[in-house]
Parts: structure tokens; C-alpha cells; sequence
């Protein structure tokens, strides 16, 4: 970020915040970048001639007369096949001590596509996890996130269906990542031999947390550049993006905005669509399909962040410990795939939602006489079968590390219907009993 | 022209010294290099006006040229808006090149080139006011009336009319003079601020005639009217626009606008693929054929979002004012009020409940309100049924946007989320959900002329049912299966049966989606004459199997055709089954 030659220097500041510096400048365009004493900061107000900057790795240190520069752009990154099994930072430098990459400068942030340009999305993504492909199925183009609790296994799940899931590219967006936890990433996809397919643009807990704003944009140019230029499909990975959140909320605060509910910014929810909405599947065939990670704070989705992000994306993957089998599983009551309807019993089996469905609310029947016995009440016959139900339904289908296809896991659930129920209780459509029942 | 130039940037909030007068809500243009970026005014302090911006302010700078237009935000309206997919500002979506919505591209919301063949329905010499119809062109199937402008609010007389035949929207199709005798030109097109609610109307008498939309638990238990208002506010998950979907596809209105405001562009993609393939029941054509939708996904700039259900509103008067049954959705209401509560805290306003602008409340009843059948001056009623989404924050119903709108809208349609979690769908709380409509002692006529004299009484014995059936549930829960008597469990079962049979509906079932009115009614006799019963059990085990092999006979006629041989047959064993255990 060296300043060209016989570009206007500025010397005096007026104004520093924790986050901010103001100084009186001319010609200068919203959203652009500038340097302040080699830090890059960019442009979030103008009044008059008065230019007020955020800096992103804060102001600690910065003096009255620090040196300021301005770019006459806004945050960009250079696309090309060359970004293939590199590692960024937040602002698209290399971090793996390769060399630069070069290729087409592109502002990060691009305008939304127009929705008559879009396809509805029904390629159906496969992972070998019967909580998800069985009960929420994911389509490419759809946008998802986990909600998980921090001490949750979401990050391990998330690779694994990524590796999993037959797409050209996956580029990773790590915000607030743990050191640990980006070593992870980077092991895995070594070991796996796909560095060839993925990107990572990552900002770990030892980077300025302001930083992160800029790793979703970063990570979704790249995506459009796969998946416009070159037609491919492109899964992008968020994690986590309530550390994402975080930041904006401290901005916001910083600039003496108004918080609105849990100390957010009242643009939360269009902050978190602009990047969710960047899911698409194309004519042409390129897509792009986002898997994120939202924490939550002891499981509370009430929560500004995951409500809004709930609004905005296709769905929810919950996860949860079943002690009944000792696994972490795929909750079936609050996971949903809002996009499942357009590729189940069309692009899978045609009894997929009616076994779904009985399945799921069996399982719930189950729940029904958990609590029943947990207050002391005598179990009927009925409600003991759901027992047994829901803990082989649990360990064959529901737990993370099921790995099979999904007729086998139709199979699977005819099986255990079979096993435990008459047909009635199943309350199945009489074509598809007829066909598959495995029962008396 | 009064002109400006950008003196501040904050986001989509630029502030303009003005040189010139300007009115609060004028329509301006900012000139960033070769683009020209629409804005509004939200503001004026002395000589600055504050303009929210409809695209991004990425590299403007200050000191760039500001154009006023001189007018407010309006729609452009005329034959040709049907089928079309808009944007919030009413730009033909298809007609913008490229994949990506580059910003300063506005395109004609009308087609004209077109031609439209023009039938002349007045006559010359004849008196005429705002929203008089001086002629017609169909549009698709819709008779589409061109009337006198709504923005001309004197009195005219038709001097000379275009005999019948082809006519672009642009070129003139009457000419009528005021009272001055000055002769003014009238095309098929004309413009009106969207803000404004159309007038040309007589009266607006309340809402009398029920409104089928094929869902049973509205139809049935909690039904619209014609011109009514409602709202479905229900959490994340729970079916909110499946049900929107499932009504605009169903109900019985001539013309349909979707406002998709600030959702998911999948949603809209939906919409555009479905549509154009779904067959309209009522015409034998296609759906899209009498569908518009306004497309401002939640990646689209915010002011624009706010402006889309004024846009949509603005053309359901437009076809309210021809004689037309029309039904407006917005989806949803919330992200409309959080548009203007992003605006209000740019503008640093103080802040009302959960940081929304302290008008909040009154603004959102101000907008239902445009709803409503209305009464034209040549005798024919025209309607605009409204039904609005709400996405409450954290599902908590107490927040500022759902109390809000409970003010203004007369039907309540909540969701709730233990429903959907067991995936009853639709998951329309049916203890907590109500219409007002109900009420009204003209809609109970209106109800009882279709359905008949016992009707309402059937209604209110369906729900007292579902009442009942709750308590008894609570009574076991607490007491234990054993501790209660057996006829706890028959009541449980028996609003069990009416929550499976008719609340409960498959939205992605080719029959069961759509129920018609007198299959509704066939069904709910049927299963309140099972619930009128007594049967004889032993024990309450037998209660639980007799009632789900019930059940699921009476789901598979759900899912027969009405009247069918299978629906016959399962009639018949449900009537055996019956026999079994009937005193």
C-alpha cells in the first residue's frame, strides 16, 4: 500500500476516536480507501470538506500529524485462478508466504444480482449426513447456517460436508478464527489433498476484530469470480459470523449510532442480507452456496444475530448431544431446509417426504413420552415403541458420523418403521406402504 | 428546475445544499460521473435537504450535482403493468441488461411500442371525473379500463373520443375540456405519487362478502373478506411464505400483487418460475397472467424497500378503481419498518420503542387502511384485500411492529412455533388467531347465504372443540393417562381429529392445497358429526389407536379427489370404522 507518486499528502488530523480519525481533505468519494500512517482506513462520512476515516486495526498510537493518503478506491482484491490454495488475510494479502497473486482488480462488495437473472435452485448437495440430507436437505445456491453452541463440533461438520459436497471450488471465510481453529482448516484441507480447490481469506483472534468486516466480501468476490467468469460452483464457508456481528456493532458504536435490540446496529438485518443474498445458482450453470457458522450464547436464537440471520437464510442446522447414544446429532425439530421441497421426492426417491415426515413425528411422539416418564407417569406400549424408535433412529441416521447415500437411508427408515409400528401409525400415503412396507 | 449540490455523506443519507425552493418528498437525481442516482428528500434544514438514496453512494463525492425533479416518487400506470416483475421503483426488471443490478439503471415499467385495441365506453359529451372510465383494452384477460387520470380533480366534458381500434399507450384516446373550455389530451398512461392514496371513489363501506382463499383454517375458522385486511406474523420457520404463496395462488381475486419486500431473492425466484406455469382455476389461463410482483429482495438498497409497498399499493388502487377484486401481499411488513428505522436513526431522530421511529404505529395503520372495498361513482365496487406478513424479532409478538399492526388489521393469522415444530401446517395458531370479520353482521349474513343457516354455529363449536380438546390435554399432562377419566382422552382425540382433518392442510399436495368452499364444508359436518358422537372404550389406549385409524382414513380422503370412487369408499370404511365402537 505504497502512495503513488504526486499523490496529495494530508498532515492534520482534527479529530481520533478508539476507531476514527477526522480531517479536512477535497475530492475525496465515499466508501474509499486511504492509508493513515500505513494503516488502512476507509472513508465512513463526509461532511463538507471534513473526511472522518475508520481505521481498521484501530488508532492506538496514531498522532494529530499522521500521514494520510487516499486511494481513490474502494477495497478491492485481484481475481484469478492464482488465488487457488492460497491463504489471505482480511484485506486479500497473502498469508501462506507465497507471492502475490496477480489477475483482474475487482471492488469487493458488487451490486445484488437482479432476481430475473437468477435460477431457482435444484441441484441437490449431497453429504452422507442423514440429519441433512435425509430430513434438510441443502441445494446449491442456498444459503445456511449452523446455529451452534461454541462448544459444539460446528467447524469439524462444516469441512466435512464441504469436502464432501461436489463443488469446484470452496473458498473459506474465517472470521475470528482461533489460531487452533485455522491450523484445523488449513491441516484438513492439506491432508486431504483438495488444497487445489480451496481459498481462504481468514482473519484469526489475533487480527484487529474491525478487520473482519471485510472477510465476507473478500471471500464472496472470489466466489463470483468462479462462479460468473467460470461457470463453476462455488461453496463459500462463513465462520462465524456472530464475531462478524460483533464487529459491526463496534463500529457502530464507535460512530454514535443508535443501537437497536441487543446492542446491534439497526442495519443488522440488511448487513446480513447483502451477504447472504450473494447465494445464487445461475442459468449458466456457475453457483454459489453459503454454509455459516452463527453462535449462539447458551442456545438463545431470540438473539439479535441469529433472529435476523434466520429471517434472511434458507434454514437453520442445530446441533445437539443425544445422551441417549453418547453422539452429537443433527436436532431434526429446529434444523430445516427451507429448499428441501424443491429437490426431495423430485431429485431423491418419491416416498422421501412422507418418510420424512412420519420419521420426524414419531421421533416427536418419543420426546412426548420421555417427558411423560420423566414425570413419573406409566409408559403405554405405543410410547415405549417410540423409545426404541427414536434411539435407533438416532444412532443409525441422525448422528454426525453417518456416512451413507440417501436410499439407503429411506431404506434405513423403512426398516425401523417396519420394525416398530403398524402401518396406521405411520400415517403414510397407502402407493408408497403398498411398495416399500418391510413390516407385518 | 431547482438544482443543488452534494454537501454530505453518511451511507445512503447525502446531504444536498439546495439552491432553489424544494418540497419534502421531491424526487431527485445526483449526478456521479456518468450515472445518475435517484433519491428522495426525507428532510429540509435550511437551506440543506436531506435525500435517502436509492443505490449505493459508493465514490460519490461532495460537490456533485443534484437535479429536482419537481414531483414526488410516483408509478407510471397504464396497461401492461400485468406480469410484470418491477423492482421497489417500479423498473421492469427484465429489462435491465447484465446479471448484476448496476446502479443509475432505470428502466420503462410499461411497454411503448405495444398496441392495445381500445373499445370506447363513454360518450362524447358526457361529464367525467378522476377514475371515470372512458374506455377499455384487455390486458392478458383483464378488462383493463382507461379512465380519466386521477390527478385531474375538476369536472370535464368528453369532447372526442378514438373510435375502437389499436392504440399505443402513448397516443391519445380522448380529448376532454374543463370548465375553462381548454382542451386537454388523455392517453392510456398516467402517473401518481405513491405516497398518496388514490381517491377516486365514492365511498368505502366495510367489508361484507367473504374472500375464498382455499385454506381451511382461514376459510373456515377465521375467514377474510373482500377488502379485508389481515396479518400473519409468526417467527422464523414457521410457514409464513408458504402460506402467503398458497393464498396468492388460490384466492379468488381478479388481479394479484406481490410485494416481496425486503425477502429472499430465492423466494421471488420462486414466484417467477412457478407462476407462469401454474393454471389459474378461475380462467383456465395462467397465473402470472393477472399476477405482478415487486421484487425488493434484502440485498436491494433499503430506501428503495421502503418504497416498494407504496409502489404495490399505489397499482392495487390503480386496478381497485377499474371495477377489480384485487389481493395485495406484502412480505414482509417488518422489513418495511426496519427501513424506516435504518432512515430515522441516519437522520438521528430520537428513537422510539426497539430503536423503531416513534410514528411507527401510525404509519403502518395509515398504509392498511388504503385496503378496502370502495363504491365508484358508475355503481360497480372495486377491493383491495390486503394480507401483510410480520417477522417479530426473537418470535416475541409484543414487539412495536406486531402490536402495531394488530391495530390496523382486522384478521390475525399468528404462526406458531410449537406447530411447526410439529409440523402442523399451516401452523396457524387456532385458539390465538381471529377475525374480526366474523363479527360483522353482514359477513355473518354473507356466510350464512353460501354455507347456510348453522354455519357459524358449526364454526363455533369447531373451536370450542379445540378449546376443549387443549384443557383436556393439560389435564393429562398434569394428571397422568391413568389419572383422568376416559373421556379426557376421547375429547383430546376428538380436536385432534379437527386439527388433523381440517387445520392441518398440505400446501404441496396437488388436492389437498386448494379446498373449495363446499368441500370445506362437507368436511367440517363430517367431522363434527364424529366429535357429536359417543363412543364406547375400555380403556384409554383404544382411545388413542381408534382415533389415529380414524385419522388416517379421513387423510387419505384430504388427499382423493372430492367425490371421487376412493373418496366414496373411504367414506364407507370410515362409517364402518365408526359402527365399531359408536353408542
Amino acid at each position: 500500500m505504497n502512495s503513488l507518486a504526486f499523490q496529495k499528502i494530508y498532515t492534520k488530523l482534527s479529530n481520533i476516536t478508539k476507531a476514527t480519525v477526522t480531517l479536512k481533505a477535497s475530492g475525496v468519494g465515499y466508501d474509499e480507501l486511504a492509508t493513515v500512517d500505513g494503516r488502512l482506513a476507509q472513508v465512513v462520512k463526509i461532511v463538507r470538506d471534513e473526511i472522518t476515516l475508520q481505521i481498521f486495526s484501530g488508532t492506538e498510537g496514531i498522532p494529530t500529524n499522521a500521514e494520510v493518503v487516499f486511494l481513490a478506491h474502494p477495497p478491492q482484491l485481484k481475481v484469478s485462478d492464482e488465488l487457488c490454495g492460497r491463504f489471505f488475510n482480511a484485506y486479500g494479502d497473502p498469508i501462506d508466504g507465497g507471492p502475490e497473486v496477480e489477475g483482474e482488480i475487482r471492488d469487493i462488495g458488487s451490486p445484488s444480482v437482479n432476481p430475473v437473472r437468477r435460477k431457482q435452485p435444484s441441484e441437490l448437495i449431497a453429504t452422507g449426513i442423514a440429519g441433512i440430507d435425509l430430513n434438510n436437505t441443502l441445494v446449491s445456491g442456498q444459503k445456511i447456517p449452523f446455529f451452534a453452541d461454541p462448544d459444539q463440533p460446528y467447524n469439524q461438520v462444516m469441512a466435512n460436508v464441504a469436502l464432501r459436497a461436489k463443488a469446484d471450488k470452496i473458498i473459506l471465510g474465517g472470521m475470528g478464527l482461533t489460531n487452533d481453529d485455522y491450523l484445523y482448516f488449513k491441516h484438513l484441507f492439506e491432508n486431504a489433498g483438495e488444497l487445489e480447490r480451496i481459498v481462504s481469506f481468514v482473519n484469526t483472534t489475533e487480527n484487529p476484530p474491525v478487520e473482519r468486516i471485510l472477510v465476507p466480501d473478500m471471500a464472496l468476490t472470489a466466489a463470483e469470480y468462479f462462479a460468473v467468469d467460470k461457470n463453476e460452483s462455488v461453496l463459500v464457508l462463513l465462520t462465524d459470523m456472530s464475531l462478524f456481528a460483533d464487529a459491526l456493532s463496534i463500529v457502530s458504536n464507535r460512530m454514535d449510532q443508535i443501537p437497536s435490540k441487543d446492542s446491534m446496529p439497526g442495519s443488522l438485518y440488511s448487513d446480513l442480507a447483502r451477504i447472504y443474498e450473494k447465494a445464487v445458482q445461475f442459468p449458466s450453470g456457475g453457483s454459489i452456496t453459503i454454509i455459516a457458522v452463527t453462535t449462539l450464547s447458551g442456545g438463545d436464537i431470540t438473539h439479535a444475530i441469529p433472529d435476523n440471520t434466520g429471517y434472511i437464510t434458507e434454514g437453520q442446522l442445530f446441533l445437539r448431544r443425544d445422551s441417549e447414544i453418547g453422539k452429537v446429532i443433527v436436532d431434526p425439530f429446529r434444523s430445516l431446509s427451507r429448499l428441501k421441497q424443491l429437490v426431495i421426492g423430485k431429485k431423491t426417491r418419491a416416498d422421501h417426504p412422507q418418510v420424512m415426515n412420519a420419521s420426524i413425528r414419531l421421533y416427536a411422539d418419543a420426546a412426548n413420552a420421555r417427558t411423560k416418564l420423566e414425570n413419573g407417569f406409566d409408559l403405554t406400549n405405543y410410547d415405549e415403541r417410540t423409545l426404541d424408535f427414536a434411539k435407533e433412529y438416532s444412532d443409525k441416521l441422525l448422528a454426525i458420523d453417518v456416512n451413507v447415500d440417501t436410499d439407503t437411508m429411506l431404506n434405513i427408515c423403512w426398516d425401523l418403521l417396519g420394525k416398530y409400528f403398524s402401518k396406521a401409525e405411520t400415517g403414510i400415503r397407502q402407493e408408497f406402504v403398498d411398495q416399500y412396507w418391510k413390516g407385518k | 428546475m431547482t438544482t443543488g449540490t452534494v454537501a454530505g455523506i453518511v451511507s445512503n443519507l447525502v446531504t444536498v445544499k439546495v439552491e432553489g425552493p424544494v418540497a419534502q418528498n421531491e424526487i431527485c437525481f445526483i449526478i456521479h460521473n456518468n450515472e445518475r442516482l435517484m433519491a428522495e428528500v426525507i428532510k429540509v434544514t435550511g437551506e440543506n435537504a436531506f435525500v435517502q438514496v436509492f443505490e449505493s453512494t459508493r465514490g460519490l463525492r461532495v460537490g456533485a450535482k443534484v437535479e429536482f425533479q419537481g414531483h414526488m416518487l410516483e408509478v407510471t400506470l397504464g396497461p401492461g403493468i400485468l406480469s410484470r416483475n418491477y423492482d421497489g421503483l417500479q423498473n421492469d426488471l427484465d429489462k435491465m441488461d447484465g446479471i448484476f443490478l448496476e446502479r443509475g439503471n432505470y428502466t420503462d415499467p410499461l411497454n411503448r411500442e405495444a398496441k392495445w385495441h381500445f373499445k370506447p365506453l363513454a360518450k362524447v359529451g358526457e361529464a367525467v371525473t378522476a377514475g371515470s372510465w372512458l374506455g377499455e383494452v384487455i390486458e392478458n384477460i383483464i378488462p383493463h379500463k382507461i379512465m380519466l387520470p386521477f390527478k385531474m380533480e375538476k369536472r370535464y366534458i368528453i369532447k372526442s373520443l378514438a373510435p375502437e381500434g389499436d392504440y399505443t399507450v402513448d397516443e391519445t384516446v380522448a380529448v376532454v375540456v374543463d370548465d375553462e373550455n381548454k382542451e386537454i389530451p388523455i392517453t392510456m398512461v398516467q402517473k401518481w405519487p405513491v405516497k398518496m392514496a388514490v381517491g377516486a371513489y365514492i365511498d368505502k363501506p366495510r367489508p361484507f362478502r367473504l374472500l375464498e382463499t382455499g385454506v381451511r383454517c382461514i376459510d373456515t375458522l377465521n375467514p377474510i373478506t373482500e377488502g379485508g385486511t389481515g396479518f400473519i406474523p409468526g417467527p422464523f420457520g414457521t410457514g409464513k411464505t408458504v402460506l402467503q404463496h398458497a393464498i396468492s395462488k388460490q384466492a379468488e381475486a381478479d388481479v394479484v400483487i406481490i410485494a416481496a419486500c425486503g425477502e429472499r431473492a430465492n423466494e421471488v425466484v420462486e414466484i417467477f418460475t412457478e407462476f407462469p406455469e401454474l393454471d389459474d382455476p378461475r380462467t383456465g389461463r395462467k397465473l402470472i397472467e393477472r399476477t405482478t410482483i415487486i421484487a425488493n429482495t434484502s440485498n436491494m438498497p433499503v430506501a428503495a424497500r421502503e418504497a416498494s409497498v407504496y409502489t404495490a399499493m399505489t397499482l392495487g388502487e390503480y386496478y381497485r378503481a377499474m371495477g377489480l377484486k384485487v389481493l395485495l401481499m406484502a412480505d414482509s411488513t417488518s422489513r418495511w419498518a426496519q427501513a424506516l428505522r435504518e432512515m430515522s436513526n441516519r437522520l438521528e431522530e430520537l428513537p422510539g420503542p426497539d430503536a423503531f421511529p416513534m410514528d411507527l404505529s401510525a404509519v403502518i395503520s395509515n398504509f392498511y387502511s388504503r385496503a378496502g372495498i370502495v363504491n365508484l361513482a358508475n355503481g360497480s365496487t372495486g377491493s383491495i384485500t390486503f394480507i401483510g406478513t410480520v417477522s417479530p424479532a426473537g418470535g416475541n409478538l409484543k414487539e412495536p411492529v406486531t402490536e402495531g399492526t394488530r391495530k390496523a388489521a382486522r384478521c390475525f393469522y399468528g404462526l406458531s412455533q410449537d406447530r411447526a415444530d410439529s409440523k402442523r401446517y399451516p401452523a396457524i395458531d387456532p385458539i390465538d388467531s381471529y377475525s374480526k370479520y366474523l363479527e360483522y353482521a353482514e359477513v355473518q349474513e354473507n356466510l350464512k347465504e353460501k354455507l347456510g343457516e348453522s354455519w357459524l354455529e358449526s364454526v363455533t363449536k369447531a373451536k370450542d372443540r379445540l378449546l376443549r380438546g387443549k384443557e383436556a390435554m393439560e389435564q393429562i399432562n398434569i394428571l397422568g393417562d391413568d389419572g383422568v377419566p376416559i373421556e379426557f382422552h376421547e375429547r383430546y382425540w376428538k380436536s385432534e381429529l379437527i386439527d388433523f382433518i381440517i387445520l392441518q392442510q398440505d400446501a404441496f399436495d396437488n388436492i389437498d392445497a386448494s379446498t373449495p368452499l363446499d368441500r370445506q364444508q362437507y368436511m367440517l359436518d363430517s367431522v363434527l358429526k364424529v366429535t357429536d358422537s359417543s363412543f364406547n372404550f375400555v380403556n384409554f389406549e383404544e382411545v388413542g389407536r381408534f382415533f389415529k385409524e380414524l385419522i388416517n382414513y379421513y387423510k387419505q380422503m384430504n388427499y382423493s379427489e372430492y367425490k371421487s370412487e376412493k373418496f366414496v369408499s373411504l367414506e364407507a370404511e370410515i362409517r364402518k370404522h365408526l359402527a365399531e365402537r359408536m353408542n
